[in-house]
């Protein structure tokens, strides 16, 4: 490998001084456009660091001429954000949730803001398409425990179930029938039968019959005579085919030996009047939303007392 | 730096450095079919944006709109919605085969006459020659150093482009909003940035293009060429120096000296090359420079006339007909040269597109439905033990007037349906809604039926406008049930 520099004939252009087998480099300038934009970079490049955040010290990163930073940004986009979305939210926070439908934007607001709060704090148990897992109640369907009007969904959202540190909360204790021994273990199974042949899994069956009698004695205080459930106490219905732990034999035994006792945490305190309103709307909105039962004579006397001036004009 | 020059200068350098180009005026009938071709297309580009077009109250009254931000687009009494952009596609796929039987007829004609970049490089040539004078009185004016008459002369010939530039660009923008509307805020500076952004980039690669890079893009930038060249065949008409005729060339004093009959016609005046805008000599055969504007032929035709010759020295001819006449036969008729089976293939493909699109355009539904199905999750089972599936249904109702929709089930025996904002009580067969003109309709909707089927069974979402008669359109999709494992 020589290193010896000379000038190429035919172009006149300097050779860099290596050669390969007798191919020699030549030693061609940058293009200046190449250059100035090099150039142009460079200036570009202090002129960043002079006018953004960038320079870091011990307290913290040099502010920039103009003071900007994308913290700052976000902040006055949210705060924007937030005064935008203002008149809405205060106008479903005044309204009474079960006038919402009367008022589609409203209503439609709320959807969305609604699903917005439950991909962030229900997800985690009631799935990303609410639909709910073993345990966990499906809200798209119409089995409500509580109740699937506005109000009903409201009120459970806001106390949440068996919550141990809220007075209003949703309670109820189902006995562990095996575990605190009220019933034996052969009572159990024909409970189960009985369970099975109301919820047209199974044939009647000697076992059904017995369990018939026992259902009488001890469940259907809560569940009602025909097992259809009591929202009052959140007695699910048992004669349909929705199953919140699951209706086979192994699982209904299990429930009735050990009893259920699920809980949802109340959203009040975390979560705003506000917010727990739209994510019931949102809930009612999934397909299973019940109409809000006309209320009774006494309450209403109530409402309109405290309500009428702001609610008839905007009827 | 210095030996960046010495490459591209060198013998052996790989760029040529750009000869700059002064075509020189000319006149004659190819010369007055450009002046033609530039008036109606720059008029139809200034003017059409202002053309109305009253559609009703409740769509925009400007005749070609392209409305980005509602995504339609109007013509005249065409209104396309995006879904439809098939018809665009359709447009364009014609001015492609329009362009292929230009070319294969006539060779790069659109690149002569018609191409924007020919338009107003033109354009600007017209005011150069205005302000500084012809071919020799610009050349002299290049060369002369920088005196204050020159700087004066260059700034005004910029300031003059520069106007041009900006009424060009400018009025792109009109294409996509309301004209008066747009040149009001644009002038009180309230119109959106975008509009302002557009205008300068468009006003400044006018400018750079038209006014400095010229035969440049046609040259080297431009891919049509390329193309267009591969579109010629020895059929295609095409500007054509007829060497056998014009060789051996000769002018001035050898000529005179000698017997006449020496020489060929080509008195090598280089006219042809001075008036050419690309700065090529047709003489040298036919090159991918040539932009077949034909206006060489116009100087030649002048002076053939001057020397009393024949005209057509250059002339448009095909390959074949310059070899008839090389041996001494009659040329073909111009329509025989025209109408072969290249071009009428070419025509009839350009006809049957738009021929269908017509029809396509008088047939088409202007309501519509799509239904999308939810997928999380796919099916509730609901207390009774009945099945519930959901879809988004969107209705477009692509008139300029409100109106009343109904959709319904297909099949799906015992199967109702209500809307979200609506609870199971209301389930129907089929719900009527309003849907606002020229709008699309998003309704999420629920819809339940018995368990026992098939886990998938096929239906259809049907919609009809007004009562009976009204326009229908329906959509296939089908209802999931659990499998029977579950
Ligand atoms: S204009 Fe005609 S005569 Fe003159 S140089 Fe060109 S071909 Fe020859
Ligand atoms: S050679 Fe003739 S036809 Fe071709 S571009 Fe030049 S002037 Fe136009």
């Amino acid at each position: 490998m020589a290193e010896q520099k000379r000038i190429d004939q035919p172009t006149g252009t300097e050779t860099v001084g290596h050669e390969w087998d007798g191919i020699e480099e030549l030693n061609t300038p940058l293009p200046r456009w190449w250059l100035w934009t090099f150039y142009a970079t460079i200036v570009f490049a202090i002129g960043y660091v002079v006018v953004y955040p960038a320079l870091p010290g011990l307290t913290g990163a040099t502010k920039g001429v103009f003071g900007w930073s994308s913290r700052g940004a976000l902040a006055e986009t949210m705060e924007a954000e937030g005064a935008r979305k203002a008149p809405i939210l205060s106008a479903i926070a005044v309204t009474p949730i079960e006038q919402l439908p009367a008022k589609p934007e409203l209503m439609n607001a709320a959807v969305q803001g609604g699903a917005a709060a439950f991909r962030t704090h229900c997800v985690q148990c009631h799935g990303s398409g609410a639909s709910g897992s073993k345990g966990y109640p499906n809200l798209n369907d119409d089995d409500w425990l509580w109740g699937g009007d506005l109000k009903t969904l409201e009120y459970t959202i806001t106390h949440g179930i068996r919550n141990p540190d809220e007075a209003e909360t949703r309670n109820s204790l189902m006995p562990a029938f095996g575990h605190d021994g009220i019933l034996t273990a052969p009572q159990v199974q024909d409970t189960v039968s009985f369970v099975r042949v109301i919820s047209g899994q199974e044939k009647q069956s000697a076992s059904s019959r017995r369990g018939a009698a026992l259902f009488e004695a001890n469940c259907a205080v809560c569940h009602g005579p025909q097992g259809k459930g009591m929202r009052e106490f959140g007695a699910p219905n048992l004669t349909d085919g929705i199953w919140l732990y699951g209706g086979d034999r192994e699982t209904l035994t299990q429930t009735i030996n050990n009893s259920r006792r699920g809980v949802m945490p109340a959203w009040r305190g975390h979560l705003s009047p506000t917010t727990i309103k739209m994510l019931a709307a949102y809930v009612h909105s999934r397909g299973g939303g019940e109409a809000t039962p006309p209320p009774a004579p006494v309450e209403t006397a109530q409402a309109e007392g405290g309500a009428a001036p702001a609610a008839a004009p905007a009827n | 730096m210095n030996s960046m020059n010495d490459i591209t200068d060198s013998p052996l350098g790989v760029y040529q450095k750009r000869k700059a180009v002064f075509p020189k005026q000319v006149d004659g009938p190819f010369r007055r079919f450009k002046w033609l071709v530039m008036a109606v297309t720059l008029t139809i580009y200034w003017v059409t944006p202002w053309i109305r077009w009253d559609r009703g109250p409740h769509a925009p009254d400007q005749a070609v709109l392209i409305d980005l931000a509602n995504r339609r687009f109007f013509m005249f009494s065409i209104e396309i919605w995006p879904h439809e952009f098939y018809y665009v596609a359709g447009l364009l796929i014609m001015a492609g085969v329009g362009l292929f039987l230009v070319t294969s007829a006539v060779g790069r004609a659109w690149c002569g006459y018609a191409c924007p970049q020919t338009v107003w490089t033109d354009l600007f040539q017209h005011v150069e020659r205005f302000l500084d004078g012809d071919r020799n009185a610009q050349i002299r004016l290049d060369r002369a150093p920088w005196t204050a008459s020159k700087v004066w002369k260059r700034m005004r010939k910029w300031a003059v482009w520069l106007l041009i530039s900006f009424a060009t660009g400018g009025a792109w923008i009109f294409y996509f909003a309301d004209a008066p509307t747009l040149q009001h805020a644009f002038w009180t500076g309230q119109a959106p940035f975008v509009a302002y952004g557009t205008t300068f980039v468009l006003t400044m690669t006018t400018f750079i293009l038209g006014g400095f890079m010229r035969e440049q893009v046609c040259i080297y930038m431009c891919p049509w060429p390329r193309i267009q060249a591969a579109m010629t065949d020895e059929k295609s008409l095409i500007v054509t120096y007829k060497h056998w005729r014009g060789e051996p060339r000769s002018h001035g004093k050898k000529r005179a000296a000698s017997d006449e009959a020496h020489f060929g016609d080509c008195i090598d005046c280089l006219q042809c090359v001075q008036v050419c805008p690309t700065g090529i000599d047709i003489r040298e055969g036919p090159q991918i420079g040539c932009i077949t504007c034909a206006l060489c032929i116009d100087a030649c035709d002048k002076v053939m006339d001057q020397i009393d010759r024949p005209r057509g020295l250059i002339d448009y001819a095909t390959e074949l007909d310059c070899e008839r006449e090389m041996r001494g036969e009659a040329p073909v008729p111009a329509i025989r040269r025209l109408l072969r089976p290249r071009t009428l293939v070419y025509f009839g493909l350009w006809c049957a597109i738009g021929v269908a699109m017509l029809f396509a355009l008088g047939t088409r539904a202007r309501i519509d439905i799509a239904a999308n199905a939810d997928r999380n999750p796919e099916y509730v089972r609901l207390s009774d033990g009945s099945i519930r599936n959901a879809w988004l249904i969107k209705l477009r109702n692509m008139e300029n007037r409100p109106r009343e929709m109904t959709i319904a089930l297909e099949g799906l025996p015992g199967a109702r349906m209500w809307k979200e904002s609506d609870t199971r009580e209301s389930a129907a067969r089929s719900i009527t809604v309003e849907v606002p003109a020229d709008q699309v309709l998003k309704e999420h909707i629920y819809v339940v039926a018995p368990a026992a089927g098939s886990a998938r069974e096929d239906f259809a979402f049907t919609v009809q406008a007004g009562g009976d008669g009204g326009e229908k359109a329906r959509d296939a999709e089908s209802f999931v049930r659990p499998e029977e494992s579950e």
